[in-house]
This record gives C-alpha cells, structure tokens and sequence, in this order.
C-alpha cells in the first residue's frame, strides 16, 4: 500500500513534535552550552571549547564504567534471552494458565524501579534477607554491600528477575502467532521437539527476539534507579554504571562542565546504537514480507 | 493427568520470581523490632501497623496520590497528542517524516540521567518544580514517542480503505477519526495507555528530581524514609507493596490484550 | 501403498458431546482403494477437513477406528502412519533451502545420507523443482512452494497416502490448472492413494476417480463424476454438483404418471414402481441440460414464462418461472429459444423420483 503525499501531515505530527522538543531538544541545549563552558556561579562562565570533552574522553573512571556497562549489558542478556525463550515454551496455550502466567509476568514489570531495587535489598540482606541468609548458612559469606563479586551476582539477579519476564511475554507471543499447520506439517514429517524449535519456532520467532534483544540491551545500558538503591554504585566503584557516574559526576560533585561532556558523549553511544536498531527493525520488517 | 516436566519447571520459575515480593510482603506485616530479632518463612504474629501508618500518615499517603495524578496527566497527555501524529505516520508522506520518526524513536532511548540536571533548570526558570504537571511533562519525553510508535503499528494494520470510504461519504477527518477510527483501534489505545501508566508508572528518577513535597512520588518518599528514620524495614516493606496493588491491578485488566500489544515488539 | 479403512468413526470436538448436534463427524464407514484418486467434496463446514485429520492422525476420532491395509493405527501418531498432507497453504521450512526442506522427513527418520541426495533428486524431477534446489524456499513463488510441500510428502519412499487440505486456494488462476495437472501426472506415475479435499466441484471432478460429497458430518454419495451428475442419490448432490444444479419439481404419483400443478409429466414403468413403494414427499429432479424447450404444446409438457437467458458462450443457461418455482434449462448454442413462453419437455430416462430428499431405488 502506497502512502498519501501530503505535506499537511504535519500539522497533525506538530503537538507531539512541540511537546518533546520542549522535553529533549532545550534541555539538551543547556547540556552542550555547558559542555564548552566553566561556570564558577551565576553570571561566571569562560568558554573552555572542547576542554571537557578531552578530559571526559581521558577519565580512567569513565572508561571502566564503560566497560563495566558493556560487561554488564552483555551478560545480562546471555542469561535473558535464552532463559525468557525457555519460559516462553514452556508456557500453556490455552486454559485459565495463560492469564495466570501472563500476570505472574508482567508483575515485576510494572513495580517501580527503585522498590524493585528495595525488594532485592530486603531480599538478599544477610540479616534479614531469606536469600543471603540462606547463603550465609550454609556457611558461603555472602554480603553485597562488602564484596564486588556479591553485589555484582545480586545485580544481576535482579536484572534477570526483573527483566527475563518481558522477554518471554515477547517470546510467548512470537510463539502464539505461529499457525497451527506449521506444527501439523512438522507431526508428520517426524520432526523431533529439538527440530520443530530449530526450524519452525526460532526462525518465526526471530522478529521478536530481535526487538527484545536490542530493547533489552538498551534499557541495562541505561540501568540506574535499581543499582542505585541496591548498591549506591559501590562497593568501591565496582557497580558504577555509567548512568550512576553521571549522575555523581552532576548532582553529586556538581561537575557540570565535565558532566555536560559526558552526557553528549553517553547520549551520541546511545544514539549509535539507537541507530544500528533501528536499521536492524526495519530490515527485520522486510525480511518478513517479502 | 501428571504434569509434565516443564509444567514443574515453569511453576518453579514462578515460584522464584513471586518469591522476592513474597518476602516483602512478610516483612510488611510484621513489626521492624520483630524483623530485625528473627527471620521466620511467614509472620507468627501478623500486624497491620505498618498499612495502618501509611493510610494515616499525610506525608505517606499523599505519595501514592501523588504519582497516581501525574502517570494519569501523562498518560492523558501522551494519548492525546500520540494518536493525531501516530494517524499522520502510517497514513501519509511528508517531508522528513522518516527522520521525525527516528528522532522520536531516539527519545524512547534517552539516557534519563543525561536530562535529569537540564531539566531541573528547565522547570525552574517555568516555575513548575514541584507540580504534577512538570513529572507528567518529563515523562512525556520517553511515553510520547512511545505511545506514537505502538500506535503507528496498530494503525498500519487498519486498511486504508476504510478512509477513504469514509471521505468519499463526506466525513471531516477529525469527526472520521473520532467517530470511526479510534473505535476500530480501541485495543491498541489500550494497550498504549497500559504502557504509557507502566512507564511513568516504574519511573523514578525525573519523579524525585522535580519534586520536594507536593508532589513527591511514593517511590522516593520510600527512599528518603530510609535514611532519615534509621531505617523502618517494615513500614517500607508495606510501601513497596502498596506501590504494586496499581500495577497488579492495572495488569488484570488487560491481560487479554497485553499479548496482542507485546506481538507487535513496540514496548 | 495402503487401503483405507474407516470404521465406524464419529467425531466431536467437545470433550462430552451432547446431542447428534455437538458431532463435526456423525458416522463415517467406509473403504478408501489402495492408489485411488478420491476428492472429498462438500460445503465449508461439512467436516471435510475433520475426516483429513483424523486419517492423517492429527485428530483421534472420539469413536471408531481407522485402519491401513487392515490394520488397527487409530491410536498412531501421524508420523508412525506414513502418510504425507499437504495444507491450504504452503507450509515451508522458511531458513533452509528447496533441498533441505525436500530432505527433512527423510533426515528425522535417519535414512542414510547417500539415499536421501537420490530420493531427494528424484521427487524434485518430477514436481520440476530441480533448478531451485539451492535456493531458499521463502523466496519461491505461491505454486512453486505447494510443490515443495508436497515434495516432501513423496520423498518417503515408505508414504501410504497424501492428503490435500484444499491445496490450490492461495494459487493464481491460470497456474492452478497446470497443478491440478501435474497432481493428477504424479498420481498415475505413482499409483500412491490420494486424497483431495476441495469445495470446488470442478476441481472434484477433474481430479478425482471417484468423489466423496459430504454434507453435515455425513458422507452423502461416493461415485464416479459421471455417477454424481447422472444420478445423485440425494437432492443435496444434485443441488451441490453442476452449474446451475439440479432442478426439482414436488409432484404426486398416480400410475405412471407424475402429476406436477395438473400437468401429467410420464415416467418409465420401473422408476414409477420404485416411487409407489416409497414414502414421504416426492420430487422430480433434471438437470438443466437435459430440459427440453419446445415452442408448441406437447403430450405431457409444462407451460413456462421465460424470465432470462444468459449466453455463456457455448450454451444459453434459460430461467423459467412457473407458478411458485424458478427452473434452469441449459441450452446448446445454436439451438433456437422461443420467445416468452416456452412448453418444458423433460425425457423420461433422465428424470429422477426424489422421496424425501432421497433417490427411489
């Protein structure tokens, strides 16, 4: 189907264009005017060029949290998405266990982050956690707020349990649009469970995990509120995101230069990569029709 | 009939995953002196004084209210200018409506923590800091774009004869669009209001950054009461649980269609 | 190679059937020959599909059995029955290539790898899918990719029968004869029992040796096309095969004569007879194009008012009204139509007698 031309169209595309770019386009504004800029106080401000940027580029700390971020994103996902696609099949089709398990899902997804970083800090606490009570007992010191090694294995449980969920509900409805006949035809040509999920379910799913391999890789790349409660970003820095840097780097140490500079920067890895799914998406949507 | 393997296994998946809200949900129905002196699987002595404080406290339950009034502006905002832009999208095509799309699509993506001191200023210099109005505005920089992209895809699915027909019966576009189109994808505005509540919803740090009493979230009274009152395990335990009664709730109601909105992949 | 045979089967989809009503199958006993060419023929709805399903094993029939060459595989899952089905539309491995996707059934069966390239080679020669073999079965055309599901019914060397689900709905018109062509080639090459589901009587009659027509859950006539036009044993089959169907005229009976609205219409001695012996409401069935139309009254012939004629190219499809009935004569081109009126004249050995609904015999 082909398109109307039609200019006028944007008269019906300008509220939502006024609205976010009174919400994305002034404030980042202010964000590159105070990336060339040192402000002493009010009315106190040089220009400093790209001073900041060099600076930002050259942080050792920002690096590691870089990494850190990359490190973190990456074994997130290697747990998720295999883990959500086994949910995803092992879900019921049909009967009152469908609305059940959808809503036992969907649950943790709609708690607010940072109770969700609460819940796992009552939950893992060697004191009072049943989780890191447990652990202590059966004679393993378990403390996140003590060891890197802990506070990074509840991290991740916590991202694993906050998040496999919408991978399977993506999964589970890959899976819920393929036809009947497909595992008909594959009854009868004596394919094994192995092989039905090989040929007929991962590739007809392999839109949706597409999109929830790249939605899921951009929101832990963004992790902070749930961290921050869990963790403070600590101990030491050893869970410092770079969300959680950033938001030290401004609110905390009131850095705005150099935090100005780190967000452009943040933001244009962001937008790369916000490109490279885009591009991904669009070709995923082609793939199917043709 | 024996359940089959996977059936245990998923039900012991489910099991872990409601263990964690289980533990708060014991823990908030128990005093802090009785928390702190032992750990038991399920309250011996069950109490409702932590619920009890939280619904006669001011400071406390003026939280919920709080964010209860701007996910709804938000959501009502989003929805409002979502669906004449999201109908421009999948219908017509002008100059520069790919990078209008992209550059929407980019704001879904937005690290919040890159906006949070541009908008702190922002709303300072409009004198919002503090009002509903300025968190429902901040969380329409990711629900917006959001809500445009999930409707475009429930959109495109409608065939484009219906309007036609309908313009050639002589219908203005907006009495078409209200009285025929948003009915034929009243699902999809569902599900997009579901989403649009669910993140503004779960969101937190735009929330405490703009706000210092009068419309501080729940979220971040929880996290204020946590270092100011040396720490009240159980009367924060019962918070967070309040804070997820909206959501199971909100779930319950659209569980039928949350299926057909996570199909099109647009969250 | 096998015969069919279904036994008594009876099917619902409810988990406790009621009534008659909750039953999609009502009874089935039958016996389908080893390497015959059947269409299963019938209105949506009629239950085509359940009986495809039950004999490829994808449903179990709540009653009766189903047996392959006289053996009891009622409980058999469909891939221990060696049986191949093809769908309405095509379904396809999407990633793998023409090849793989020929070799599949093969290779979840452990044949060797050496038989699989042979077989594989053979079955592409012959649905002419050869030159595609590397290709990726998502990119083919509508009709190529139907080959390919069937392909992977004929690889098995080992297959009973093959079961078309309305197989050529998704195909294009003018290739939909080259198919139905090639079916029937495939079918006298190999000699294998097919089944061919279809609610096009066209497509029925073309392919199929002999033609199931199904009706309500209920297997109403078996016969050759030839027997279905001729002498349907039922008004429903004379209604359902042919365009336009058949005509039928309630009458009554007195000697040998049947008396429709006070004209006498003759009848042969022995239809008569059987029409004496028979109860219920009875009815005269034509077909079209054995009505007469004659332009003066005759010995035992029908006044009727010419309402339209409809020139199909080769013949004229004529609309008669009489009191309280529409009637349809299908008239060879070159044949003169009268004007306005026309006197019907209908030749004894075509005309049917029809006691409630069913053929006197």
């Amino acid at each position: 189907m082909e398109k109307w031309d039609n200019n006028k169209a944007w008269f019906l595309v300008l509220p939502v264009f006024a609205i976010v770019a009174f919400s994305a386009v002034i404030p980042l504004m202010t964000v590159v005017n105070y990336s060339v800029q040192d402000i002493f106080g009010p009315g106190q401000r040089v220009f400093v060029g790209a001073e900041w940027f060099k600076a930002t580029l050259a942080d050792r700390r920002l690096h590691e949290a870089l990494w850190r971020q990359f490190l973190f994103s990456g074994l997130v996902l290697l747990i998720e998405m295999p883990l959500g696609v086994m949910i995803a099949l092992a879900m019921p089709k049909r009967g009152w266990g469908v609305s059940f398990s959808l809503v036992t899902l969907a649950l943790p997804l709609l708690i607010p982050w940072n109770v969700i970083g609460t819940i796992w800090l009552i939950f893992t606490r060697p004191d009072i956690g049943l989780f890191g009570s447990i652990i202590n007992s059966m004679g393993i010191a378990f403390d996140h707020t003590a060891s890197p090694l802990d506070a990074w294995i509840t991290l991740m449980l916590m991202e694993v349990w906050h998040w496999t969920p919408l991978v399977a509900l993506l999964a589970y409805a890959g899976l819920r649009a393929i036809p009947e006949v497909y595992y008909q035809a594959a009854k009868i040509d004596g394919a094994s469970a192995w092989a039905t999920f090989r040929y007929i379910q991962l590739p007809k799913m392999r839109g949706v995990l597409t999109i929830a391999l790249l939605l899921r890789f951009m929101d832990s790349f963004l992790i902070y509120a749930e961290p921050f409660v869990l963790t403070g970003g600590g101990p030491g820095n050893s869970t410092t995101f770079l969300s959680i840097y950033l938001v030290k780097l401004a609110v905390g140490q009131f850095d705005l230069g150099p935090a100005a500079a780190f967000s452009i920067i943040y933001f244009l890895i962001v937008l790369a990569l916000c490109f490279v799914f885009y591009q991904v998406l669009q070709n995923v949507g082609r793939g199917e029709k043709a | 009939m024996i359940p089959k393997k996977r059936t245990i296994l998923l039900a012991f998946y489910f099991g872990l995953l409601l263990l964690p809200i289980y533990w708060m949900l014991n823990m908030s129905l128990r005093t802090n002196a009785d928390i702190l002196s032992v750990l038991t699987l399920y309250p011996t002595d069950p109490t409702l004084v932590n619920y009890i404080k939280i619904f006669t406290d001011a400071s406390w339950y003026s939280g919920y209210i709080n964010s209860m009034i701007y996910v709804a502006m938000n959501t009502t905002i989003s929805l409002t200018v979502a669906l004449p832009a999201a109908y421009a999208f999948s219908r017509y095509r002008f100059v520069g409506d790919k990078q209008i799309f992209f550059w929407l699509l980019t704001n879904r993506m937005a690290p919040a923590a890159v906006f949070l001191l541009p908008f702190f200023q922002l709303y300072s210099t409009l004198g919002l800091i503090d009002t509903h109005i300025a968190v429902a505005l901040a969380h329409c920089l990711f629900n917006v774009p959001l809500a445009v992209w999930i409707l475009e895809g429930f959109m495109s699915g409608i065939p484009r004869e219906i309007d036609e027909t309908a313009f050639i019966d002589g219908y203005s576009l907006p009495r078409f669009f209200i009285t025929v189109f948003i009915p034929l994808i009243r699902a999809g505005v569902g599900v997009t209001a579901f989403f649009c509540f669910m993140f503004s919803w779960v969101e937190l740090l735009f929330a405490r950054t703009l706000t210092v009493t009068n419309a501080k979230p729940i979220g971040a009274i929880m996290t204020r009461t946590i270092s100011a009152t040396g720490l009240d395990w159980g009367l924060m335990a019962a918070a967070g649980v309040l804070t997820i009664v909206p959501g199971a709730l909100v779930i319950w109601f659209v569980r039928n269609h949350m299926a057909k909105g996570f199909a099109l992949g647009r969250v | 190679m096998a015969q069919v045979e279904l036994h008594e089967i009876a099917h619902s989809y409810l988990r406790k059937p009621k009534g008659e009503s909750d039953y999609a199958l009502k009874r089935i006993h039958n016996i389908w020959d080893d390497g015959g060419a059947y269409a299963l023929l019938g209105p949506s709805g009629c239950g085509k599909t359940t009986l495809l399903n039950i004999i490829s094993g994808l449903i179990t029939p709540t009653k009766g059995r189903v047996l392959f060459n006289g053996k009891d595989i009622t409980s058999l899952p469909p891939e221990q029955r060696n049986i191949a089905q093809v769908f309405q539309f095509p379904v396809l491995y999407d990633t793998m290539t023409v090849f793989d996707n020929l070799a599949f059934p093969l290779r979840n069966r452990g044949v060797h790898r050496r038989e699989i390239i042979q077989r594989v080679h053979e079955v592409a020669d012959i649905l002419d899918l050869t030159p595609f073999l590397k290709n990726r079965a998502a990119g083919l055309d509508a009709s190529a990719k139907q080959k390919v599901s069937l392909g992977r019914g004929l690889v098995r060397s080992d297959v009973a029968a093959i079961l078309f689900d309305e197989p050529l709905t998704v195909i294009d018109p003018h290739m939909k004869w080259q198919l139905r062509r090639k079916l029937k080639q495939i079918h006298e090459q190999l000699n294998l029992t097919f089944i061919y589901v279809t609610h096009d009587q066209v497509e029925a009659l073309t392919f199929a040796d002999k033609v199931v027509v199904m009706c309500e859950g209920e297997i109403i006539q078996i016969g050759t096309p030839e027997d279905l036009f001729e002498t349907p044993e039922h008004t429903f089959v004379g209604y359902f095969i042919g365009s336009p169907g058949m005509n039928f005229l309630p009458c009554t009976l007195e000697g040998n004569i049947a008396r429709v609205d006070d004209v006498g219409i003759p009848l042969d001695e022995e239809t008569a007879a059987l029409g004496h012996k028979a109860q219920g409401k009875m009815e005269l069935g034509i077909r079209p194009s054995y009505v007469q139309l004659r332009s003066k009254q005759e010995e035992g012939s029908i006044p009727a008012r010419i309402r339209a004629v409809e020139d199909q190219g080769n013949f004229k499809i004529v609309v008669l009204s009489l009191p309280g009935k529409t009637l349809w004569a299908k008239v060879p081109e070159g044949r003169p139509v009268p004007e306005g009126k026309a006197w019907l004249v209908f030749p004894k050995e075509k005309l049917r007698l029809f006691a409630d609904g069913r053929l006197v015999r």
